[in-house]
């Protein structure tokens, strides 16, 4: 995993509410076994007419939101399955930071194990968010980790909130299983005493 | 004896969670211990591919139980699969299996069906366990008073290098069902009853404790349909405690309304919007009767609702009647021992002699993804869990019904109200 810097970049907007997963990444797409390239699938059904040009009419094929880093949604992002395809897309897409109201526990675990920073912010400040980029669509905004911060240029920054140990993780771009392994004198003794307890359950 | 009783003070979900605790230090994400772990053949080829990577080895084999569901054909299963995507995932999950000493039901073992099927089948989760699967219906196995739910490809990575997880405590919510529910009312409805009213984000952070005359009722089939559910309104999981029965009275709790909603019924503007949205993708106009909705396609099963009881109630209302006109209607089992049940019930000759195909055992219509889907327009009753935008194919409609629902919309050509029938 790649250290999560300091960055500014493109905001782009999806004004919608309960972003599902399956349509972040359609269940055509999860048949592949490697865990790269889910980029360009990102949002296939709305993305694409029939015939596999781009539909001109989803937000994300805006000339302006080219680029862009950051992704600012409605409600409820990435409610659904719990496939972990849809954080995968999303950030071989090139988003790295996600702002909404609110997330699906799932998916919202998802993205800090895959790099992806996903902030929360209250209803009034998206709104603001929001406004600021239908005003003036390919505005950058940045994304300050270290400090918990987004600054816009209109002056609709804010200072967000993050669990210590997650933040952590992402500045140092550390991977879970290694630090879950630094315990692995207590989870064999765990074992232990479970084999002890429930011996069929290991036989 | 002490011990004990303190333990009856807390939750289910809190005595779960403290019996499993390997670490909890400040400034880190409790590791919590993982007793059981599920898999299928979607979510896991990725944990392999990174645990190969890191030269890092499968620690517990024997907590592992592998199936094959999502992508395998549910006819003509001993052909080769013609989907060369779909081949590879279900060969490449018989490698890692093979190759990590782990217990597979492969396609053509006579234990394969739905994970969440065959796990309770065979006995694989007990109270009090802690279950994960990278699938979020993992919450089916809360019926038997485990904690279990869904995780994602890296976490079952991490599970299989570690047997524990980092996690955030939920809160628990508990919902209380009393009463008795009529004939052919069922867990579903029930669930569909509380999604309807907490909202599909109404549990999120918690884990819903399923209490109540009405739930202590369900048979286990049912309880699984009702935790497999609990991931519809939000939850990270559900649970039911292990306990006796009693009866009251269910003041009927209604499963569909009489009418599509108008969007004008909405005061807040997102819902007004969502529901003129849901309109024009279900291609519906409001206030139109339900049992005026006409379907193209009736399907049972999944891991909701492919068990045996739900066959059976099913079959009770297909018995004697033929599929509409223009109507296709699929049952599949949920795993091979349902079908084999069935079949010794003489049921499958009730869906066969109404006109129902009976298959082989997989998701199936659940998430179309093995080649049983709907075409743009085409609309179901199904009895999976889940109608989302292109769930069951690009541009086709989803209706979540129960399988009596389902049966009795078979026969009809149209939905029914099933307290009519
Ligand atoms: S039946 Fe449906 S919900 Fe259940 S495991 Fe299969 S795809 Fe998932």
């Amino acid at each position: 995993m790649e250290p999560y810097l300091k960055h500014d970049s493109v905001a782009a907007l999806m004004d919608r509410s309960n972003v599902d997963t399956d349509q972040i990444i359609p269940k055509q797409f999860l048949k592949k076994v490697e865990r790269s390239g889910f980029g360009i699938h990102l949002f296939h059904d709305w993305r694409f007419n029939d015939d596999g040009t781009d539909n001109a009419e989803f937000e994300l094929n805006k000339p302006a939101f080219k680029g862009a880093r950051i992704l600012v949604a409605g409600d409820n992002f990435g409610c659904g399955s719990s496939r972990e395809h849809a954080p995968w897309a999303i950030a071989d897409y090139g988003f790295n930071t996600i702002i909404s109201t609110s997330y699906a526990d799932i998916f919202y675990n998802n993205c800090f194990k895959n790099g992806i920073l996903a902030i929360r912010v209250g209803q009034e400040q998206l709104d603001k968010l929001m406004a600021e980029i239908n005003a003036n669509e390919g505005v950058r905004f940045t994304v300050d980790l270290e400090n918990q911060q987004v600054i816009t240029p209109a002056g609709n920054g804010f200072t967000f909130e993050i669990d210590p140990f997650r933040k952590g993780n992402l500045l140092s771009g550390l991977d879970d299983i290694g630090l879950t392994l630094k315990h692995v004198d207590k989870i064999s003794a765990y074992e232990v005493q479970h084999k002890q307890t429930f011996p069929w359950l290991w036989a | 004896m002490q011990a004990l009783e303190y333990a009856m003070k807390k939750t289910m979900y809190e005595k779960i969670w403290d019996s499993h605790l390997v670490v909890d230090e400040a400034g880190q994400a409790p590791l919590l211990y993982v007793d059981r772990h599920l898999m299928h053949e979607v979510t896991s080829p990725q944990a392999f591919e990174g645990l190969k990577i890191s030269g890092r080895k499968v620690r517990n084999p024997h907590s592992i139980l592998a199936t094959m569901d999502h992508c395998v054909p549910t006819k003509n299963r001993h052909l080769p699969i013609a989907d060369p995507i779909a081949k590879k995932q279900i060969e490449t999950m018989a490698d890692n299996c093979h190759e990590n000493g782990l217990n597979l039901y492969d396609m053509k073992n006579p234990n394969n069906g739905v994970i969440h099927v065959v796990v309770p089948e065979h006995g694989f989760v007990h109270p009090g366990m802690v279950v994960v699967c990278g699938d979020s219906h993992t919450a089916t196995h809360g019926a038997f008073g485990a904690l279990a739910f869904g995780i994602g490809t890296s976490e079952v990575e991490h599970v299989m290098a570690t047997q524990t997880l980092p996690q955030k405590k939920s809160k628990t919510m508990q919902v209380v069902v009393n009463g008795s529910l009529s004939k052919y009312a069922s867990a579903k409805d029930i669930a569909l009853a509380i999604t309807g009213k907490i909202g599909t984000a109404g549990g999120t952070g918690y884990v819903i404790e399923y209490t109540g005359s009405a739930i202590r009722e369900l048979s286990m089939e049912g309880r699984m349909t009702l935790c497999n559910m609990a991931i519809e309104a939000g939850a990270r999981a559900g649970l039911v405690a292990p306990d006796e029965k009693t009866y009251e009275y269910l003041k009927g709790r209604e499963f569909v309304d009489g009418v599509v909603p108008s969007p004008e019924s909405f005061a807040d503007e997102g819902k007004r919007k969502a529901c003129e949205g849901a309109l024009a993708y279900m291609g519906l106009t409001a206030n139109t009767k339900i049992t005026d909705i006409p379907v193209d396609l009736v399907f049972i099963g999944s891991c909701t609702n492919g068990r045996i009881e739900d066959f059976r109630i099913a079959a009770e209302v297909a018995k004697g009647t033929k599929v509409a006109p223009g109507v296709t209607a699929l049952a599949v089992p949920g795993s091979y021992h349902v079908k084999k049940q069935a079949e010794d019930e003489g049921l499958d000759k009730i869906f066969i002699e109404a006109g129902w195909e009976w298959r082989d055992p997989g998701c199936s219509m659940c998430l179309a993804m093995n080649g049983d889907e709907l075409t743009k327009g085409q609309r179901s009753a199904s009895t999976s869990n889940r109608n989302f935008e292109g769930r069951q194919g690009k541009g086709g409609r989803t209706h979540l019904v129960s399988p009596a629902m389902a049966a009795a919309a078979a026969a009809a050509g149209h939905f029914v109200d099933i307290r009519t029938l």
